[in-house]
Parts: C-alpha cells; sequence; structure tokens
C-alpha cells in the first residue's frame, strides 16, 4: 500500500490545493521548529552568561510570536484538510456511485481520472457493463443470486459501507498522516542541516540512526505481517466464535446448550488472547525498535555533546540547540507510524473504490481470459451476455460520430438522432398502419377504470406516444445463454413467440432458466447467441419466420431504456424505497397525480390497506419498506405496474411467499393487470394456468411450448 | 412474525437495578476491576516509559548545563549513566506497557464476554434475536471494551501520574514555573480535548443526519437497482444520491472549521506555557533566585512534558463512542430475565448488579441436563393440552394469543395455520419455554410444562425453531449440540432419517465438512434438514416445528414438508406455517387467526367448509 496513492492525489482539484497547502504549512512548522529551539538555546545561554531580562526580552517575546504562528498554522492545516477531505470523499463517492449504477456514460467528470483514455474507447468499455448493476454483474439484476438466500446484492451492501463509514476514514489520513507525512520528510533533513552546521558530531549520530529507524521497522513490519498471516485464520475463527454463539443462543437453548457454552466462551476468548499477544509481542516490536533508536539517538548525542562541551569543544548555545533539535528530528517520524495503521484504512477504501472504478473497465477492454477460453464466434455474444449496451455504444454502432457522444442520454431527442435505420423505417411503417393498433385491442374490451388510467397518462407523454401504447410481437429465436463463470447454459436454444395482447405462463422448477428469460426481457441481460426480436403490430408480412422482411428487428436495436418504457415489472420480491407509499407507485410515473396513483392502487387491491396506514398513501416507508408485510409489498409492485400503464407486463412469482390472504389479493389484481396487455408469469406450478393464454414449460434450460390452457 | 414490533424494555417493569444511573463509562471501567492488578502495572509501565521521555531531557539539559561550568568529569558521570539508561527504559518499557494492558484487556474481554452471554441466555432470547443487525451490533459493542480498556483508560491514568511528578519536579525547581506548567498541562490535556470533543458534537449531529439520507438514498439505489433500472428511475434515485452527499459535504466543509480548533489550541497552550516559563526562568536567574543550570532544565523539561498529553485528545473523542456502546451494553445487561425462575430452582440468577466479578463460571455441562427431572420425564403419555392459553407482549398491547385450546395426542401431528402475525410463533415460543405464558396452562402428560425449569421442559419438547441457526462447524458439531455424546452411527441415523445422509455422505469430508459460517456452504433445504436431524437426536417426546419452510423456494419446500413429516412419525408433533403444503398428511389442523382458535378439524373436514379461512387458503 503506497502511502500516497497518485490517484488520489488527481481525485480532485481539492486534492492538489490541498498538498500545496500541507507542503506550505510544512515549511512554515519545520521553520517554527528550527526557530523556537534557535530561540530558546539564546536566551537559556544568555541568561546563564548573566544578561537580563531586559537584554533577551526581544528574544523571549519572538517565541510567544513563534508560539503563536505555529499554532496558526496547526488550525489552518487541519481545517484545511478536513475541508479537502469532504470533498475529496464527494468525489470518490460520487463516481463510485455513477459507475456502479451505470449513469457515468454520459462522462461527467472522466477528464481527471482519464486524461490518458480517449473518451470513445471510455464509452465503448462502459456500454459494456451492465447498466445499473455492479459486481455481481448481470446475476445481481437477473435476481439468480436473489433466489435461495432472499439477500440478492451482497456486494450492495459491501459498496454502500464503502461509500459511507470506508471513506470516512479518509478524514484521518488527510487530518493527520498526510501532514505528519510532509513534516516527516522536512524536519529531519532541516534539522540535519541545522545541527550539521553547529557540530556535525551530533549530525552523524543523528544521520546514522535517522535512516536505521525506517529499515527496522519495515524488517520487523515484514516479519510480523508473515507471522500474522499465519495466525490470521484461526485468529479469525476464534474472533467469529462469539457472534456465531450469540445469533445461535435460540437454537443452543433449545438444546439446553446455553449454559454449558459460557464456559466455552472464556475457553475460546482465553485462547484468542493467548494467540493474539503472541502475535502482539512481534507486531510491537516495530513501535519498540521506533522508540528505542529515537530515545537512544538523543541520549547518545546529549552524552556526546555535554563531554565535548566539557572539554570546551563546543560553547553552550551550540550544545542546547543540539540537544532541543535532537528529538525534533525523531518527532515526526514516530507521529507517522504511530498514525499509519489508522489511516490506511482510508487508503484502503479509496484503493478499493479505484478498483472498483477500473475493474469494470478492464472487464470491459481487456477480458483476455476469457476471450482465450471461448471460440471465436462466441466471443462478441459473450461479451455482451455479460453487458447490457448502453446508449453510447448504440450510437458509435450506428454510426454516430465522436460528436454525439457529448450527448445526453436522458435526453430522447439527442438519442433519436442517431437511431438505427432499421428502427427509424419500423417506426414510419407503425405510424403508417395506425389503424392496425386499433384492430388488434379489439378483441379485448377493456376495463373502463383502466382505460380512464390509460388516457390519463398517455396526455402527458409527447414522445414515442404510440410506441408506448402498444405492445409489439416477441420473439425468442434460438437463444443460448451461459452466466459468466458456468459451464451449463440457463437458457438453451429457446425459442418462442409471443403474440401482442396475449399472456403466457412460464412454467418450471427453480433454476430451470424462467427467471433467465425474464432477465432477457427486461435487457438486463444479453443472450450469449441466438437473437430476441420484436415485430411491431402491423408490420408487413406474417409474423411466422423471423426476417426482417417480415417486420421483426432485433431488440438488440433499440435501446433498453426505450424498450422498458414500454414493459412493466412485477419482481418476486419487489424493493420497496425509504420514501412515500404514494411516491413508491410512482416509480416509473414520476409525475402522475394522486388520482392516478389511488386509481392504479385501487386496482392493485391496495388502497384499502394504504387507506389504513397512519398517514395513508403520504405514509413513510422506512428503510427498504420495513412497515409492510410481503403480501402488501407485492401490491405496491402490482400497482406500480398498473401506473406505469405499459403494453408488456413481467411478473415473476407473484405469490409464491405470500400467505393465502395476500395471495388471494394479489392474484385478483394480477389478473386484471393481465387483461389486455402482453403478459409474461413465471411461475414454479400450474396455479396461475386459468390465468394467461397460454402455458409453456422451461426445464433445464429448454423451452416446451404449447400446453394451451 | 409480525410482532416483533413489541420491545420489552419499556413493557416490564424492571426493578432498577443499582448501577442503572450511573455513566456507563464508569461502569464499563468497573467491568475490569477484577484484572485492577495488571491494569496497574500497565500504569506504572506506561508512566514509567513516558516519564522516561521527560526525563531524559531533564537530565540532558543538567548534563550540558552543568558540563558548559567545566566540572571534572566526575562530577557528569551519574548524569552521563542515567542519560543512557534513560534513552533505553523509555523503548523497553512502553513495550511492555504495551503487552500487559493489552493482555489485561483481552482477559476482561472473556470476563465481559461470559456476562452478556449468560445474561442473554437468561433474559428471553427470541425476540432480540430477530434482528441480525442488533445481534452484530451487541457483540462489536461487547468488544468495544477492550477497546476503552486500552486506549481510553490508559494513557488519562498515565498522563495523571508522568504529569503530577513533572510538575512537582518543576516547582521544587521554581515554584511559578511548576504551576504555570501544571496550569498549561491541564488545559492541553484536559480543557483542550473536552472542549474540542464538545464543539465536535455539533458537526457530529448535523453529519449524522446528512449521512443518514446519503445512506438511506444509497442503500435504496444499489439494493434497489433492478427496480429501478427497469422503471427507468436509475437517474432519479443517482440525482437523490448526489443531493444527499452534496449536503453532506457541505456541513462537512463547514464544520472543518471548528474541528481545526483542537489542533490549533494545543499548540498554542504548549508554546505559550514554554514561553511563559522561559519568562520566569530568566526572570528568577536574573533575581538569583533560579540557577541557570535548572533554568536549562526548568525549560527544556516543560518542552518534553507535553508529550504526556498528546494521546489525550484522541481518547475524548472517543468518549462519545464509547459510552453509547456502553448504554446499549448494559441495557442488556440490566434487561430483567423473561420467565420467571421456577420455584427455587437451580438456576435463578439474582439480582445481577454491577456485582458478579467474572468469577470461572464452573457450572458447565452438567449443570445443565443434571435437573431433566420428576414429573415430566415419568410420564408415559406424551399428549400436549393447551387450555386457554393467552400472552401478550405488554400490558396495553392486543393479545397475541388470546384463548387458544390446543391437543397433541401422544404420537399425532398436528398443524397450526393462519395467516402471518396470527400469533403462531408466539405458541412456539411458550411451548420451548421462551416465554411464560399470561393466563392458561400447556400440560405435558398432566403436568404443566410452565411450573418446570425451561431446559427440563426442553429435554423432552424440542425441534426445529424459526431460523435455526447453523453454526460455523462441522456437521458433526453442529449435529453433537444434541446429543454430546452421540457417536458417529447415532449421527448418520439422524442424518438418515432426515434425508441428508446421501448428501453428507457426497461431501468430500462427511461429517467432518465445515459448514461455513451460518451454514451458508448449504443449501437452504439442507441447512433446514440439519437442523431436523438434529432435532431428532436430541430424542424428545415432542417436536415442535416452527415455519420450517420459511426461507425455501417453492420446490425444496414440498419436498422438505414431505421429508419433516416422514421423520416425526411417531412423535407427538406440532407443525406450524404459514404455507399450505403437506397439511393432507397431518392428523389434525388447527387455523389460527388474531391470536383465536378460528377452525379445527381434519384436511377434508376444513377443505370442505367452503366458507372457511382454509378452503380459501387451499385455492390459492
Amino acid at each position: 500500500m503506497k502511502p500516497l496513492d497518485p490517484r488520489l492525489v488527481r481525485t480532485a482539484r481539492a486534492v492538489r490545493v490541498y498538498l500545496a497547502v500541507t507542503v506550505v504549512s510544512g515549511v512554515a512548522v519545520t521553520g517554527f521548529v528550527l526557530a523556537q529551539a534557535w530561540l530558546l538555546s539564546h536566551v537559556i545561554s544568555g541568561a546563564a552568561e548573566g544578561a537580563g531580562a531586559a537584554e533577551l526580552s526581544w528574544a523571549i517575546t519572538a517565541v510567544a510570536a513563534v508560539a503563536v504562528g505555529r499554532a496558526a498554522v496547526a488550525y489552518a492545516a487541519e481545517a484545511a484538510a478536513l475541508r479537502s477531505a469532504a470533498k475529496a470523499k464527494s468525489e470518490l463517492r460520487r463516481r463510485l456511485v455513477a459507475h456502479v449504477t451505470g449513469t457515468d456514460a454520459g462522462g461527467a467528470d472522466v477528464t481527471d481520472l482519464d486524461g490518458d483514455e480517449p473518451q470513445g474507447s471510455m464509452g465503448s468499455t462502459d456500454a459494456r457493463r451492465p447498466r445499473g448493476s455492479s459486481g455481481a454483474e448481470a446475476v445481481w439484476l437477473s435476481g439468480q443470486a436473489g433466489s435461495e438466500e432472499g439477500t440478492s446484492t451482497p456486494r450492495a451492501g459491501e459498496l454502500v459501507t464503502l461509500a459511507t463509514r470506508g471513506l470516512d476514514a479518509l478524514d484521518d489520513y488527510f487530518a493527520r498522516y498526510l501532514p505528519q507525512l510532509v513534516l516527516a520528510v522536512l524536519v529531519p533533513v532541516a534539522v540535519l542541516v541545522v545541527v550539521a552546521g553547529a557540530d556535525w558530531i551530533s549530525a552523524v549520530v543523528i544521520a546514522v540512526t535517522l535512516p536505521l529507524i525506517p529499515i527496522f521497522m519495515a524488517l520487523v513490519g515484514w516479519h510480523t505481517q508473515a507471522r500474522t498471516q499465519r495466525q490470521w485464520q484461526l485468529l479469525n475463527r476464534l474472533g467469529g466464535h462469539f457472534l456465531d454463539v450469540v445469533e445461535g443462543l435460540p437454537t443452543l437453548a433449545i438444546f439446553r446448550r446455553a449454559k454449558a457454552q459460557a464456559a466455552i466462551i472464556r475457553r475460546i476468548t482465553d485462547e484468542h488472547r493467548r494467540t493474539t499477544m503472541s502475535t502482539l509481542r512481534v507486531a510491537f516490536l516495530s513501535a519498540f525498535v521506533l522508540e528505542l533508536l529515537s530515545t537512544l539517538a538523543v541520549a547518545l548525542v546529549a552524552v556526546e555533546i555535554g563531554i565535548r562541551l566539557m572539554y570546551g569543544m563546543l560553547d553552550f548555545q551550540t550544545a542546547l540547540l543540539v540537544l532541543i533539535l535532537a528529538p525534533e528530528a525523531y518527532l515526526p517520524l514516530r507521529e507517522v507510524g504511530a498514525r499509519f495503521h489508522a489511516s490506511m484504512e482510508g487508503v484502503a477504501a479509496a484503493e478499493q473504490v479505484f478498483t472498483e472504478l477500473e475493474r469494470r473497465r478492464a472487464s470491459g477492454v481487456g477480458d483476455g481470459d476469457s476471450e482465450a477460453l471461448h471460440p471465436a464466434p462466441a466471443q462478441r455474444a459473450r461479451s455482451r451476455s455479460l453487458q447490457e449496451s448502453t446508449e453510447l455504444e448504440r450510437r458509435r454502432a450506428s454510426g454516430a460520430g465522436a460528436a454525439e457522444s457529448e450527448a445526453d442520454p436522458q435526453h430522447p431527442q439527442s438519442g433519436a438522432r442517431s437511431r438505427s435505420l432499421q428502427e427509424s423505417t419500423a417506426l414510419e411503417r407503425r405510424r403508417a398502419s395506425g389503424a392496425g393498433d386499433g384492430d388488434s385491442e379489439a378483441p379485448h374490451p377493456a376495463p373502463v377504470e383502466s382505460l380512464s388510467l390509460h388516457q390519463d397518462s398517455e396526455s402527458e407523454r409527447h414522445k414515442a406516444l404510440d410506441e408506448r401504447s402498444t405492445a409489439p410481437w416477441i420473439r425468442l429465436d434460438q437463444v443460448t445463454l451461459t452466466y459468466p463463470g458456468r459451464d451449463i447454459p440457463a437458457l438453451d436454444r429457446a425459442s418462442l413467440v409471443i403474440e401482442p395482447g396475449k399472456s403466457v405462463l412460464l412454467m418450471g422448477p427453480s433454476g430451470s432458466g424462467k427467471s433467465t428469460l425474464l432477465s432477457l426481457l427486461l435487457r438486463f441481460l444479453e443472450p450469449t447467441s441466438g437473437r430476441v426480436l420484436i415485430r411491431e403490430p402491423g408490420a408487413s408480412g406474417t409474423p411466422d419466420t423471423p426476417d426482417t422482411e417480415d417486420g421483426w428487428i432485433p431488440l438488440d436495436d433499440v435501446p433498453p431504456d426505450r424498450w422498458r418504457r414500454r414493459i412493466a415489472w412485477v419482481p418476486q420480491s419487489p424493493y420497496l424505497f425509504a420514501d412515500t407509499v404514494a411516491d413508491n407507485i410512482r416509480l416509473g410515473d414520476p409525475d402522475a397525480d394522486m388520482d392516478a396513483v389511488r386509481r392504479a392502487a385501487e386496482l392493485a387491491e391496495a388502497d384499502t390497506f394504504i387507506r389504513a396506514l397512519p398517514q395513508g398513501y403520504e405514509t413513510p416507508l422506512g428503510e427498504r419498506g420495513a412497515r409492510l408485510s410481503a403480501g402488501q409489498r407485492q401490491r405496491i409492485a402490482v400497482a406500480r405496474a398498473f401506473l406505469r400503464d405499459a403494453p408488456i407486463v413481467l411478473l415473476d412469482e407473484p405469490t409464491a411467499h405470500l400467505d393465502p390472504d395476500n395471495a388471494a389479493a394479489v392474484r385478483v389484481a394480477v389478473r386484471r393487470l393481465l387483461a389486455e396487455r402482453t403478459g409474461v408469469v413465471v411461475a414454479h406450478d400450474a396455479h396461475w394456468a386459468d390465468a394467461v393464454d397460454e402455458v409453456v414449460a422451461v426445464r433445464s434450460g429448454r423451452v416446451e411450448p404449447g400446453v394451451h390452457s | 412474525m409480525t410482532d416483533s414490533t413489541a420491545r420489552t424494555s419499556p413493557a416490564t417493569p424492571a426493578p432498577p437495578p443499582p448501577a442503572r444511573g450511573r455513566d456507563p463509562l464508569w461502569r464499563m471501567i468497573a467491568l475490569a476491576r477484577p484484572r485492577g492488578t495488571r491494569f496497574a502495572l500497565g500504569v506504572l509501565l506506561g508512566a514509567l516509559a513516558a516519564g522516561s521521555g521527560v526525563a531524559l531531557l531533564s537530565v540532558a539539559a543538567w548534563l550540558i548545563a552543568r558540563a558548559a561550568e567545566h566540572p571534572p568529569i566526575t562530577a557528569l558521570s551519574v548524569a552521563v549513566v542515567a542519560t543512557r539508561a534513560l534513552g533505553v527504559s523509555r523503548g523497553v518499557t512502553r513495550y511492555l506497557e504495551r503487552l500487559v494492558t493489552h493482555d489485561a484487556a483481552f482477559r476482561t474481554l472473556a470476563d465481559v464476554r461470559v456476562r452478556v452471554y449468560e445474561r442473554l441466555a437468561r433474559t428471553e432470547p427470541v425476540r432480540r434475536f430477530r434482528s441480525g443487525d442488533l445481534v452484530s451490533r451487541l457483540v462489536s459493542d461487547t468488544d468495544a471494551t477492550q477497546d476503552l480498556l486500552v486506549r481510553g483508560l490508559t494513557p488519562p491514568l498515565v498522563a495523571v501520574v508522568t504529569g503530577g511528578a513533572t510538575v512537582v519536579f518543576c516547582t521544587v525547581l521554581l515554584v511559578p514555573g511548576g504551576l504555570l506548567l501544571g496550569l498549561g498541562l491541564v488545559l492541553a490535556g484536559l480543557a483542550v480535548p473536552l472542549v474540542a470533543a464538545a464543539l465536535g458534537r455539533g458537526p457530529g449531529r448535523r453529519q449524522a443526519a446528512a449521512r443518514g439520507e446519503l445512506s438511506t438514498a444509497l442503500v435504496d439505489t444499489l439494493y434497489g437497482a433492478p427496480d429501478l433500472v427497469a422503471y427507468g428511475a436509475m437517474d432519479r434515485a443517482v440525482r437523490r444520491v448526489t443531493d444527499a452527499d452534496a449536503e453532506l459535504t457541505r456541513i462537512a466543509r463547514r464544520d472543518a472549521a471548528l474541528l481545526g480548533f483542537g489542533a490549533g489550541a494545543t499548540a498554542l497552550i504548549t508554546g505559550l506555557t514554554v514561553w511563559g516559563t522561559l519568562l520566569l526562568g530568566v526572570a528568577a536567574v536574573e533575581g538569583e533566585s533560579l540557577s541557570a543550570i535548572s533554568l536549562a532544565v526548568l525549560v527544556l523539561t516543560a518542552l518534553a512534558a507535553f508529550e504526556v498529553v498528546a494521546p489525550l485528545p484522541a481518547v475524548a473523542a472517543r468518549l462519545g463512542a464509547i459510552r453509547a456502546g456502553g448504554e446499549r451494553l448494559f441495557d442488556v445487561l440490566d434487561t430483567p430475565p423473561s420467565i420467571a425462575p421456577p420455584r427455587g430452582a437451580a438456576d435463578s440468577d439474582g439480582p445481577d448488579g454491577s456485582g458478579g466479578p467474572g468469577g470461572e463460571p464452573a457450572e458447565g455441562e452438567a449443570g445443565a441436563g443434571a435437573d431433566t427431572d420428576t414429573a415430566l420425564a415419568s410420564g408415559a403419555d406424551t399428549g400436549l393440552r393447551v387450555r386457554s392459553l393467552r400472552v401478550r407482549y405488554a400490558p396495553h398491547e392486543p393479545w397475541a394469543l388470546d384463548g387458544v385450546d390446543i391437543d397433541v395426542p401422544a404420537g399425532r401431528t398436528v398443524a397450526v395455520v393462519g395467516p402471518s402475525g396470527a400469533g403462531k410463533s408466539t405458541l412456539a415460543a411458550v411451548l420451548l419455554r421462551f416465554r411464560d405464558p399470561d393466563a392458561g396452562t400447556v400440560e405435558l402428560g398432566g403436568a404443566d410444562i410452565t411450573a418446570h425449569p425451561a431446559d427440563a421442559v426442553r429435554a423432552v419438547v424440542t425441534g426445529v425453531p424459526q431460523d435455526p441457526h447453523i453454526f460455523a462447524s462441522t456437521v458433526r458439531e453442529n449435529l453433537r449440540l444434541a446429543a454430546p455424546g452421540a457417536d458417529d452411527d447415532r449421527l448418520w441415523a439422524a442424518l438418515e432419517r432426515a434425508r441428508l445422509a446421501d448428501e453428507v455422505r457426497a461431501m468430500p469430508q462427511g461429517l467432518s465438512t465445515e459448514v461455513g459460517s451460518h451454514g451458508l456452504r448449504l443449501s437452504g433445504g439442507m441447512r433446514q434438514r440439519l437442523a431436523l436431524a438434529r432435532a431428532l437426536l436430541a430424542a424428545p417426546r415432542v417436536l415442535v416445528l416452527d415455519e420450517p419452510t420459511a426461507h425455501l423456494d417453492p420446490d425444496t419446500r414440498d419436498a422438505v414438508v414431505a421429508d419433516l413429516l416422514a421423520a416425526a412419525e411417531g412423535y407427538s408433533t406440532l407443525l406450524i406455517t404459514h404455507d399450505m403444503a403437506g397439511l393432507d398428511r397431518v392428523d389434525d389442523i388447527y387455523v389460527v387467526s388474531e391470536g383465536r382458535v378460528v377452525q379445527h378439524g381434519t384436511h377434508e373436514e376444513l377443505a370442505a367448509q367452503q366458507d372457511g379461512w382454509y378452503a380459501a387458503a387451499l385455492k390459492v
């Protein structure tokens, strides 16, 4: 671990300003140290030679001035350090969040860190990263990790800790460690120069002992580390024992082992103590060497100058000056040593952030090993399967120049300019066939309330109006998907056609690939091979063959955000935000008015229990929606889907973990949601068969359609 | 599940323990009393180390000032030897001090852990353990006592001893000089750290609020990522994080001006004290009340003395956090037990004040099993009769169980189903003796179990609790928990019965396979089966299975229920569940809702009652 990470220096301008301030104040402090030593030796020796207070008054006053000056510098340096630390933490935090959520594609602040990298490659590498995902990569978004443990995203917790408490350790680094590091360089050198001018023999003693300190500390530290690493596992196990036992207390109680454990806790803690102490005996040696060398050197200098003074080879003032300065040469070194470990926590956190920021990029560019393992044709598809493409890549792929990469990805207009050829033709075709839209909806008389909601929200949206309100045909054409690091594909040459307005039940045991299929449709994942295609209703030709002439266009060519605007998703365990009930329902439509929210909740069978909450729709839900039961959360998620009023709805085990009462309510709501929409329901059993138009069995990644209900 | 909203602490009118009102800091220090000698030795060594540092400069100053008078070498020899000795002694004593205090702190940690654990074991453990965060925080609070003792206790005491000695020494040389140094040391070692800590509290509070908002926004953004992306709301979420971050940064930058106070003030006091000493000393030399040698000694001693108080600001800054941790810790240690000790039972615990001098708890394993006694063990009838059972968690809360009658005939399997929050888990807690009923009886073979010590009841009634804990150990050790002496044959038999034997056999090290923390190396279904095998090994007569399928995915769920019921054959079994899987295989079913039995009958009977909860639930 480097004491000063160059990447940290480049983080923010604040850090560079701070470093300048620190060096300047370090120089000032060094000056004050030398001045104080000289003044003290001057006054004391003067007084010894009989000079009176009047004669020495200027020097005594100067000592006070030095004290005030030193205090002022100390204050200013600390305040400046904390200010810079706040800025640097903020910078790292924002960059981390933007990076892991995929919202940094705009390249808002990449110049500091990536001056050496052309914007274009930045875009392309970023583009391969799944949007809104983190280390769990596609697996996180696709929910594969979540199905077993209930803790879907272990990485998320780690990142939250890193971005808050982890980075806070940088305060110490900036305010305590770095200034001492600067002093540890400046002061010994300055002292050495001054002492050498006054008494070269003392200078030799100091010059010899000073470098010994870092050398010995490094040797001891190196030895300790090897030793600690050997014991680390043991220490870790012993250290975790108490937590394990306390957590397991109810279980111990049931088996009447609770009391016996007290003695075991004592024994294990004692064992822990013995092991730790044997490590500490070595670990403390490094501090011991530091203390011993620094004090012994001062003692040697003192004796040496004392004796030479006695023989008249030195004058009193010089001897005093050397004696006062000698400890000062070692002081900053000792301080740096004492603060090293506490400060390194902050550096480690910063390093973790940098690793996070760079790892993702590297995985896009190089990925050499994984490519080497796979045959060439799979390469392109594979890197896609890990990642979803962002608008930037989209633009690049469609031949848009570098100029466009500046465009704001949130702005549909700018995206539209670079839309691919196929897509714009598809749009035109759709516009031309406006009449066809009505036809496709005709067989399904819409419930009145749903329709009015539909119109309400529609009136607010001016862009892509027709696209958002109609469902396309969806086709999986020989889609295979293999998760990174696994051998067996989660989906194996799956083919499926979903008609607009029809609902499909994907039924199969857990792990059969049905949730993966939903993730594909949500574009959290991209196929390893094969294609997902869509075809706007009313396109020319017949939907039977997956050809471009028949109106089929690859889903790849539609920007994911744009595609998702046509989808409402009800996940297995919906995430509720620390916000009000109403705002949670508004997730997909932040501007919806209260009436629309309430109507969506009514349709989702959620209105009654929401009204019963202390503040109704304005009730804050607490972190992760802690107030609500699983069934209520599920109904909020269904309300979200109603409010979004998308033509395609995707539901993942909507009632899997609910008790019967809640499950019944959710079923009613989901049936209502499926009416006249294109729906895909994923479930492990046939309970939903009567609510859908078609049942498709999914087994070990194979799709077996044709079980019509 | 939902009854966890009730808290025990405000409800149970605790008889205020004698130590209640005292500052948790003092109480935490009091925990170290049994190790007082070691700590005293640590302080002594620390004082010697710090003293050596100061004395080195004093003696060296004397040596030089005296040498300036060109005396014979013999006049300096003592000082020369002393200087060299001090040069060595400081490092050595400092090293020893650290070892001694760390050792003492670790020993105290063992005492504290045992006390916390014993207290937790006696107070109702179940409810507290609903929140994993709470438990891990408690554990880290316990471990924080060690930190307090090493970093919080020794430096102030060392500062008092060494600082005091230095002031006395200087006062002997020159009274005003000594007093000035004393004042300076008190200001720098006590006033500045305390004022700085107080100044820091304001920013701390302000920043805590902003930090909370930031953390919430981050949690929402990262955990809710799939939902946000699917609904195109990620940009908004990130904006919320950015706003929260901007606010926190703004506050932190503003507060930096306050937080620099400590560093500046310490430097100022140190410098001005040296200046004052110099001023007084020079005047005294001029007035001939002080020798020139003493002046040098006085000024250099004052210069070195401030190193003694240097660690104190860090101590003061940590006090708040340590006190808060101590408060939480003593909150646990002061909680009274939730089940009344049965009349004259051996395991009554008394009003554990701050006394209990962590003596070796020799009670050990024998005490646990020995009182498995009399009435409960003798009866051949293992039928369970619950009559008019009422439980609530606090005087004014609604009843969690409100007059429940349930029969589990010997050797039969009975299910209790109902929506979450119906009181089912409370029933399990009463049967496993984690709770006393407020009214009503639970009879086992004619004897009321609430009149027997918890462990006596658990010898006959055991089971799989909700979220059974799998310990970070081997399969064998996890099983042996229930039957300490069991040989491998018995373990395999239990695994066989729980349908886990094949899987364990397939593991690389069989029974000796490490299952990882919380058994995470096993699948959810395997963990549940391991817990069942463990319950079977305890050879109980009544099995209570509390939500055995709560965290399993639907496929495993059906298989686990089937295997559980097959394995439970022959026991009097109570299956508590909200899930309808496998209920056609039990002998009798009670539907519980809002603390009352609303339906009762066999699966067929209940399924036939078209307007009932059960039939409706089956349809879903």
